[in-house]
């Protein structure tokens, strides 16, 4: 698949914004490590949302006809892609009832169910872009469990490490931020390397032959029919090495997992913290944004056996 | 009803006139312009709704050339229409054809992703996905003479290789065709249920080539010449 930028940075920065308001609910609930004062929960949760809806504005760049964008909420009972948009909508009013509550010192239970219904809206909003992928039976790759299990990790990691950065220059105790985070990467990572290894072995995917039909003998293309590209050559015929694939697979775990991982620690015996956690939350949202590069490039559709693939 | 087509893949000889037919009657049709980008220019590219693919089949001396065009297979499980968040790709109940409302269509993608067929296009002069319409604004044209009423790609294929009927009728053409010579669906496994049936290649009789050489002292010349010119 073509890997297209406006898709990776609102998948990116809409999952760590899902992640950091339903974590700093819970921050809040909990009054982990203290508890973050009354301005700087109505500040992170408007950064949360902001990170939220520039990914959404920025997925409406890879639309060919962004004018009838409005229209993508009205298959919500088929699409996960409308269902996606419709739970992100209903997320906002709530996440903005839940900050104003705390910021005009509302009933305890105003704040609480309010919190409480955000961040499970915003765990259903990233569940559903995972399985916008995840629901294609065309894409081997995407067609698994995993892929919204991976999304939600990675939204929730980059999330709490944006979460203990808060916690840091707060002040705060960040033990308890500390533990969330290395929990919630160390899930990604495992996750992630879960979803790897699955994907290398073809399994039961379609052929050329059952593409064609033609299932007695071999079959080879011959020639595609077309003088040059086609949309669906464009679409779908981007291809990447297998040692290029493996080099970005690494530098995910290094730079998504693993630098977040020393930083926690770094964080942890009190080295520069400040730097520290920015290094951890950049390695994060670095990672993750890899992460989602290659999960497009590796993708192959099966489109692809009539164009020469002899397997997808 | 459900409308669809049956290609037969023995007698296509693969020379693209269903495609030409094709986009000549639906650049002008309910679903058009189909758009070209640098038609004369290096890179020609276009949205077509038909395209022929040639495959070979099995090795040399078995081996064959089968041609191969591909259109929507209007599949009764079509993903495209589940999958689109505006309701802008639908299938009619009435006939099974599926469409693109171009007037609500946001030009996502997301349909192509879903399509394995490769039948969507995405037009980028219109930012709207297109398709094949199984030249819905021709078949129930009531102007038309009756045997006229028919897909353009299948008035205009000179092997007669394409049909076009109605599924759901047993006794009709598409049907028994589909019935006599094992006509099939494309990726059975994706549990799509396309329309559109093809019918495979016919067995040929083997022909008989010549086994051994003929002997001779020209030809033992030959054979030591060939042993020693070196390739």
């Amino acid at each position: 698949m073509h890997p297209a930028f406006s898709v990776i940075f609102f998948t990116v920065a809409s999952g760590a914004g899902f992640g950091l308001f339903s974590l700093l609910f819970i921050a809040d609930t909990f009054k982990l490590g203290g508890g973050f004062e009354r301005d700087q929960l109505v500040a992170g949760g408007l950064i949360a949302m902001a990170l939220v809806v520039f990914g959404l504005l920025s997925s409406t760049f890879h639309l060919a006809n962004p004018k009838n964008a409005w229209r993508a909420f009205s298959r919500f009972r088929t699409s996960w892609l409308s269902r996606e948009g419709v739970f992100a909508m209903i997320f906002m009013p709530l996440a903005l009832i839940y900050l104003a509550s705390i910021m005009f010192d509302a009933p305890l239970w105003l704040r609480e169910i309010s919190g409480f219904l955000t961040a499970v809206l915003a765990w259903i909003t990233v569940f559903s872009t995972g399985m916008i992928y995840a629901c294609l039976k065309t894409i081997r790759q995407w067609n698994t469990p995993l892929v919204p299990a991976n999304y939600l990790a990675l939204g929730y990691a980059s999330g709490s490490l944006l979460l203990l950065l808060g916690a840091v220059i707060s002040g705060l105790d960040t033990m308890p931020y500390i533990a969330m985070s290395a929990l919630i990467v160390a899930i990604a990572a495992v996750l992630k390397a879960i979803y790897y290894f699955w994907i290398r072995d073809p399994g039961l995917s379609p052929t050329i032959n059952t593409a064609t039909g033609l299932t007695r003998a071999k079959v080879k293309l011959l020639d595609t029919g077309h003088t040059h590209g086609t949309f669906l050559t464009q679409e779908f015929g981007y291809r990447l090495a297998r040692k290029k694939a493996g080099l970005i697979k690494t530098l995910v775990f290094v730079i998504g997992f693993g630098l977040p991982g020393l930083m926690l620690i770094a964080v942890f015996n009190g080295e520069s913290g400040q730097f520290a956690a920015l290094a951890a939350a950049l390695g994060g949202l670095i990672g993750a944004a890899m992460e989602r590069w290659l999960f497009f490039a590796e993708a192959r559709h099966v489109v692809n056996l009539y164009h020469g693939a002899q397997r997808c | 009803m459900r409308l669809g087509l049956v290609i037969d893949l023995d007698v296509c000889v693969g020379c693209h006139a269903c495609a030409i037919a094709c986009k000549e009657w639906n650049a002008s049709g309910t679903i058009g312009p189909l758009s070209d980008y640098q038609p004369y220019g290096a890179e020609p590219s276009g949205v077509w709704f038909n395209r022929i693919r040639h495959f070979e089949m099995d090795e040399y001396p078995n081996n064959k050339t089968v041609n191969f065009p591909m259109s929507c297979n209007h599949c009764e499980d079509a993903d495209c229409v589940t999958v689109c968040p505006t309701g802008a790709s639908y299938k009619r109940a009435e006939d099974g054809i599926v469409l693109v409302d171009q007037d609500k269509c946001m030009g996502c993608n997301y349909c192509s992703w879903a399509c394995p067929y490769g039948a969507r296009e995405l037009d980028r002069s219109s930012g709207t996905m297109k398709k094949c319409t199984l030249c819905v604004d021709r078949i129930y044209d009531q102007n038309l003479p009756v045997e006229e009423r028919q897909p353009s790609c299948v008035l205009t294929c000179p092997a007669h290789a394409r049909m076009f009927g109605d599924f759901d009728d047993p006794d009709s053409a598409v049907s028994r065709v589909v019935r006599e010579r094992g006509g099939y669906g494309l990726m059975p496994e994706l549990n799509y249920n396309p329309t559109n049936q093809y019918l495979p290649p016919r067995r040929k009789p083997v022909i008989e080539m010549s086994g051994a050489p003929k002997g001779g002292l020209k030809e033992s010349i030959k054979q030591f010449a060939n042993r020693l010119v070196r390739r």
